[in-house]
């Protein structure tokens, strides 16, 4: 399968790393160089067809690109009847979309003549992808991880160890993943010369968002042609998970310019919007300033950060990339919430209808099918990002389950 | 001309560099900070950076975080912070505010500019707003006629901190060394260097630069005095205060620090 994987620039992508209002670059000057010679570096680097020869071998031979497209028969009966075509990034090398973006920035490490790695984790799968491209690649690897996280994600920080990468628990303000930011910057600052910060998501100051972008644009351009041969139409909608937002921009971005394609953006709800206890910052916050960007973030009146909230640990983070920003301002997508009950319903019924055991973040893109399922009917084609596989949640599984109580409620 | 540019042209007449110190408001609640900034200023402290805490103070070293962690715990809000401004400015100090932009953009850039002023402040330091991303603020501290202070840091290029220069007013907060505010042994090599290169683009506009960054003894001031116009310490007034077993104690030790610091300041070899 032939796919065109050049890099569109969005045509409302500013100076500046500007996405109308948002975006930008909200950062200490000290790391101004470094966010300039990263910019620099990899605009060369994606029109370099050396470059990009290598990183097309890595996908290939070492992530397993292409992902597959596996179409949902069974589940769709429980999306009102919708078509649902499920882009597998949960196949790929280290179970999720993450590899994507991290096997490009190592290169491009390598590249920048630097020598060490730093990443911030929540889950631990885009510290146990970078761990990976970092042995791979024989770079010195650091990763940051809240302690609470250490503490809910003990099997990960095992698998990032054993990749040979230093994992140093962040105890201070919440001890989660925007802590875990926070002190990798503190590190880049500090170590910059010989350093690169390899952030994982589409967040952050200029030009991480649109670098991020870039890297993840592999998911949409695959999957919108390999919907066209399957189908031969484009799909009515689009539906993806939103943490921070890398797997949704990477879907999202193919499919921008095909204004018949309706575009979802799922966000965290937690507990609900209502409780407070969530991590929705497009429907659930406000616009702000937060490491780096200008976006929607969970903040209080006074414009401190808000703890978020969210069952699964890869959108537990207080805010979102500023091009979604700029998708949700414009209305070219639309974003919506999908509670931790609703996301661990159609996480048990993937597993039962189709055999396969989605990331809980994923689940949220599930959950959101079934809704625009609903909306649309049994006459619409909905292609969900499986962005990454669920082995890393069968504890919060288990436990929310109850499947290894004495009585086993497997049937619950 | 605002109480900071007066303090600064004072100093300078007096053939010294001006002695600034950093310290959050709130900490460890807002009574007690405005009896340590009191301290400050009873110690020789010229300026005093009023910090907004901040639930992510990317940096910032271990001890301001903790300092700011106290003070949000304790129910710091905007209006403590230009309480904290106006005892400064009640005691003779001039007085600026050091925020991440958040709580000042969510605070209203204009309503910000315009209650700072009226608090008695002379500008606000803004350590992760670029002049790039800036507009808003140029125009609201202009219209309030306060003084802005951007940063600049050993790896900005020569062009970049030409830019800088010419957005700030006040002063030019010279970054010593690249990292996160905390003590160090030494002060980093590259601090001078920077002052140097700074001059060089500051030569006919005579914007004052202060030095800032790893600064905590008396010999150290001295040694930063002897080339900047300005020596900001931060980090070793919130150590005292978490230190101290109260706040009497607290406050005579930042006064005993602050005129350490003043004494390193009035020794350098200029």
């Amino acid at each position: 399968m032939t796919t065109n994987n050049t890099l569109p620039v969005p045509p409302y992508l500013g100076e500046g790393g500007h996405y109308g209002r948002f975006g930008g670059r909200f950062s200490p000057e000290a790391l101004v160089a470094a966010l300039d010679e990263v910019a620099v570096a990899w605009e060369k680097a994606k029109n370099d067809p050396d470059f990009q020869a290598e990183l097309q071998r890595l996908l290939t031979e070492y992530t397993g690109r292409p992902s597959p497209l596996t179409e949902a028969h069974n589940f769709r009966e429980h999306c009102n009847g919708a078509r649902i075509l499920l882009k597998r990034e949960d196949l790929n090398h280290t179970g999720s979309h993450k590899i994507n973006n991290v096997l490009g920035q190592a290169l491009l490490t390598k590249r920048m003549g630097k020598t060490r790695v730093i990443a911030e984790t929540g889950a631990g799968q885009h510290g146990v992808a970078t761990a990976t491209a970092c042995a791979l690649l024989g770079l010195e690897c650091v990763i940051y991880m809240g302690e609470e996280d250490t503490r809910r994600q003990a099997l990960n920080v095992a698998r990032m160890r054993m990749l040979g990468a230093e994992v140093i628990p962040v105890t201070v303000g919440s001890r989660t993943l925007k802590d875990a930011v926070n002190e990798a910057f503190r590190d880049w600052v500090t170590n910059v010369e010989t350093t690169h910060y390899l952030l994982g998501t589409v967040a952050g100051p200029h030009p991480f968002p649109s670098m991020v972008r870039d890297l993840h644009y592999i998911i949409g351009a695959e999957a919108r042609q390999q919907v066209l041969d399957r189908t031969g139409a484009l799909p009515d909608a689009v539906a993806a998970c939103v943490g921070g937002g890398s797997n949704a921009i990477g879907i999202f971005a193919a499919f921008i310019p095909d204004e018949s394609v309706r575009l979802y953006g799922f966000e965290a709800g937690g507990d609900g919007l209502d409780t407070g206890r969530h991590a929705a910052s497009i429907t659930g916050g406000s616009v702000g300033v937060f490491q780096g960007a200008r976006t929607f973030v969970l903040q209080d009146e006074y414009g401190q950060t808000v703890p978020s909230h969210s069952i699964s640990a890869g959108l537990d983070y207080p805010a979102v990339g500023p091009e979604h920003a700029w998708l949700a301002e414009s209305g070219r997508a639309t974003y919506a919430p999908i509670t931790d009950a609703e996301a661990m319903e159609a996480f048990r019924l993937l597993c039962r209808t189709e055999g396969i055991i989605p990331a809980i973040e994923s689940a949220h893109a599930l959950a959101g099918a079934r809704k625009i399922g609903a909306e649309l009917g049994p006459d619409a084609t909905i292609l969900v990002n499986v962005s990454g596989r669920g082995d890393k949640d069968m504890t919060t599984a288990a436990t929310y389950f109850g499947l290894l109580d004495d009585e086993g409620k497997q049937d619950r | 001309m605002t109480v900071l540019r007066r303090k600064l042209a004072e100093a300078k007449a007096e053939g010294r560099a001006a002695l600034v110190g950093y310290y959050p408001a709130g900490f460890p609640d807002v009574a007690s900070s405005i009896r340590v900034v009191q301290a400050m200023v009873a110690g020789g402290c010229d300026v005093i950076e009023v910090g907004f805490p901040y639930s992510d103070p990317t940096m910032d070293g271990p001890v301001i975080q903790q300092a700011a962690d106290r003070a949000l715990a304790a129910g710091t809000t905007p209006k403590d912070v230009l309480a904290v401004v106006r005892a400064v400015a009640d005691a003779g100090a001039a007085a600026l505010v050091m925020s991440y932009w958040n709580p000042i953009e969510k605070y209203g850039v204009d309503a910000f500019a315009a209650d700072l002023a009226a608090a008695g402040g002379s500008g606000l330091i803004t350590p992760d707003l670029i002049p790039e991303e800036a507009e808003p603020w140029i125009k609201a501290s202009d219209a309030a006629g306060i003084d802005r202070i951007f940063l600049v840091a050993p790896s900005s290029t020569d062009e970049r901190l030409a830019k800088t220069c010419a957005a700030s007013r006040g002063f030019v907060y010279a970054a010593s060394l690249m990292g996160v505010t905390g003590t160090r042994d030494k002060v980093a090599a590259t601090a001078r260097r920077l002052v140097e290169r700074t001059r060089a683009v500051t030569r006919d506009s005579g914007l004052p630069i202060c030095v800032g960054l790893g600064i905590s003894n008396g010999a150290q001031a001295a040694e930063v005095a002897s080339y900047a116009d300005g020596v900001i310490v931060g980090t070793g007034f919130c150590q005292r205060v978490l230190d101290a077993p109260d706040v009497d104690t607290a406050c005579q030790q930042v006064r005993d620090f602050a005129a350490e610091l003043a004494a390193g300041v009035r020794a350098a070899a200029r």
